[in-house]
């Protein structure tokens, strides 16, 4: 019970970095991007191709990838995004899932549908392994646990994530302008704070972000296609709202649930598709607590 | 009642220029606002109007709730573009600057409704005020401000969101002389304020302009605005129907009844 329970916190790591995405560029452009999800995608195939045809050594490659993405997100919300600044949501909205087939074939096209084997970056590193394990004929494991250095990974980035972007929104001045314009960007822009250029550092974060998420999904599920993004995208999404979208802690909050929803459902109930579970606790949530877990709900004095 | 400015508050001099006398004649304004026209959609909302603030002066426009007095300081201030017209602000022009620019140059616009930033502490609503000076800079006005408004200092580390209206309104006059400005721009600061807060706010905006900064005051409170400013405009569906000293606009037959309630 305690492997599938560190399991779920690292997928669900995962998905808390990408609705770290979601989350922020809601806060603050107001806008769902459904193409994060892709972005995810080109930063795994960045990191892929970089390391397998140049032989680049993983960091490198992932340091890549994360170029990659960061510029691949302020170009998208440059084109697509911000010529709608006072567009309806709906037509915001649409552009986004444009973005995200558009993207989804051009991967296409370049990495055609067969699939790559994305390798694994962490088998140098040995697991960690807690307790004297007795590993038994059927592959049953007793008396501790195995956790593989990808979990452990996955799960400690997490954590360093978490804990820069904190300090990031708490104590510099960029963080805390973003944290104004989310809230006014009329109160903002009388400040001197130029809203233009803070969404489009949102972007580049969430976007860099989404890089590393690739990369740890990737590793984790080796197979890379172009609607690589996609699913774990949607999840990342409900894991945002899950949490209360536009709230850090809950974009962090929801995706550990979710992920730990996910390999428990999954340990628990195999015949059923875990992915229903996902759904329901979405549905859920939207019926309960339409704010979410950790959502905003303070309004203003009139 | 008339209200009685009291000139004697204790005021820190934010600013360190001293007030230049106004009436000097055909030296350039400190702000030139010439023919503007600003439309919202097809609404005409402001009709080509001309007025101009001197440095040192307090100025305020008045006028009925829809007037337009706030689309005049909105767009003077760089949040609504001008469709015609111009804003000179020590001699530059800033029609075409953009929004976010316009606090450089000098001037601050302390918005109607506050606009505070509700989730951020006093301390952090009181940095992005500042958001144009270097940190060393910003820390020493702060403290400035803080004499200025003890209130706000004893609550810096409070979310802004669970101040007192009055508190608010000191915590949003405080932000924007944050950033020094030599022209304060303020739409209605005593909106919603109890008597007693209203005469405060309006002592403190007496005392600001004795120590150099320059006002331009918008106010549905005729009588407190008019009494403490040096020269007021009447906006009346967009156009300027009338203009004056405070004091000949006080006592202005047509004034007094639109707006002073006789
Ligand atoms: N965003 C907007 N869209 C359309 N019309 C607007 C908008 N904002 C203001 N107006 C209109 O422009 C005119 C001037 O409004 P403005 O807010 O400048 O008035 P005001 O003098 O500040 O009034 P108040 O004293 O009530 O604050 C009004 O007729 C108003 O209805
Ligand atoms: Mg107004």
């Amino acid at each position: 019970m305690l492997t599938y329970l560190i399991n779920g916190i690292s997928l669900g790591s995962v998905y808390a970095i990408i609705a770290l995405g979601y989350t922020m560029v809601y806060g603050i452009a107001k806008m769902l991007n459904f193409a994060h999800g892709d972005v995810i995608m080109v930063g795994g195939y960045a990191s892929f191709c970089t390391m397998t045809y140049l032989g680049w050594p993983p960091a490198l490659a992932v340091l890549f990838s994360m170029v990659v993405c960061t510029i691949l997100g302020i170009v998208v919300e440059r084109l697509a995004y911000k010529p709608l600044r006072n567009a309806t949501s709906l037509a915001v909205l649409i552009t986004a899932i444009g973005v995200s087939y558009f993207l989804q074939n051009a991967a296409l096209l370049i990495w055609t549908s067969n699939p790559k084997v994305f390798p694994d970056i962490f088998a140098s590193i040995p697991p960690l392994v807690i307790g004297h394990v007795e590993v038994a004929a059927d592959g049953t494991e007793s008396g501790g646990i195995i956790i593989s250095a990808t979990t452990l990974i996955t799960i400690l980035v997490n954590i360093a994530i978490m804990v820069g972007l904190t300090l990031f929104t708490s104590k510099t001045k960029m963080g805390k302008a973003m944290r104004a314009v989310s809230e006014d960007k009329g109160a903002a822009t009388l400040m001197g704070i130029n809203v233009d250029f803070t969404i489009s550092m949102t972007f580049a974060i969430g976007s860099g972000l989404a890089a590393i998420a690739g990369v740890l999904l990737c590793t984790a599920y080796p197979n890379l296609v172009p609607t690589t993004g996609a699913m774990p995208g949607i999840k990342a999404f409900v894991a945002a709202v899950f949490g209360g979208i536009g709230s850090i802690p809950g974009a962090m909050l929801g995706g550990i649930l979710l992920g730990v929803i996910e390999i428990i459902a999954r340990a628990l109930v195999p015949s059923v598709p875990s992915d229903i579970f996902v759904f329901a606790v979405l549905i859920i949530v939207l019926l309960v607590k339409p704010s979410g877990l950790l959502g905003k709900q303070i309004r203003e004095k009139v | 009642m008339v209200y009685k400015p009291d000139r004697s508050v204790a005021a820190v001099n934010l600013s360190g220029s001293r007030k230049i006398a106004a009436e000097g004649g055909n030296m350039a304004a400190m702000l030139e606002v010439n023919d503007l026209n600003v439309f919202y959609g097809s609404i005409h909302a402001i009709k080509g109007i001309s007025f101009e603030v001197n440095e040192g002066e307090v100025v305020t426009l008045i006028g009925a709730n829809g007037a337009g007095k706030s689309t005049t300081l909105n767009t003077v201030g760089g949040l609504l573009k001008a469709k015609s017209g111009s804003v000179k602000f020590c001699g530059k022009d800033l029609t075409t600057t953009p929004a976010h620019k316009i606090l450089r140059e000098g001037m601050a616009l302390c918005p109607e409704g506050r606009r505070i930033f509700q989730q951020l502490t006093v301390k952090e609503n009181l940095e992005m005020g500042a958001y144009t000076r270097n940190n060393a800079e910003a820390l020493e006005t702060i403290e400035k401000v803080f004499e200025q408004f003890p209130r706000l200092k004893e609550r810096q580390k409070q979310i802004a969101g669970t101040l007192s209206g009055g508190e608010q309104q000191m915590l949003a006059m405080g932000r924007a002389l944050m950033s020094k400005p030599r022209l304060m721009m303020l739409d209605e600061p005593s909106m919603g304020l109890a008597p007693i807060l209203v005469e405060q706010i309006f002592d403190i905006i007496s005392a600001l302009n004795k120590d150099g900064t320059t006002i331009l005051l918008v106010e549905q409170n005729a009588q407190m605005a008019l009494s403490i400013a040096d020269r007021a405009y009447v906006l009346e569906t967009g156009r300027i129907v009338n203009s004056g000293t405070g004091e000949e606009l006080l006592h202005d037959d047509s004034v007094r009844k639109a707006y002073l309630g006789d």
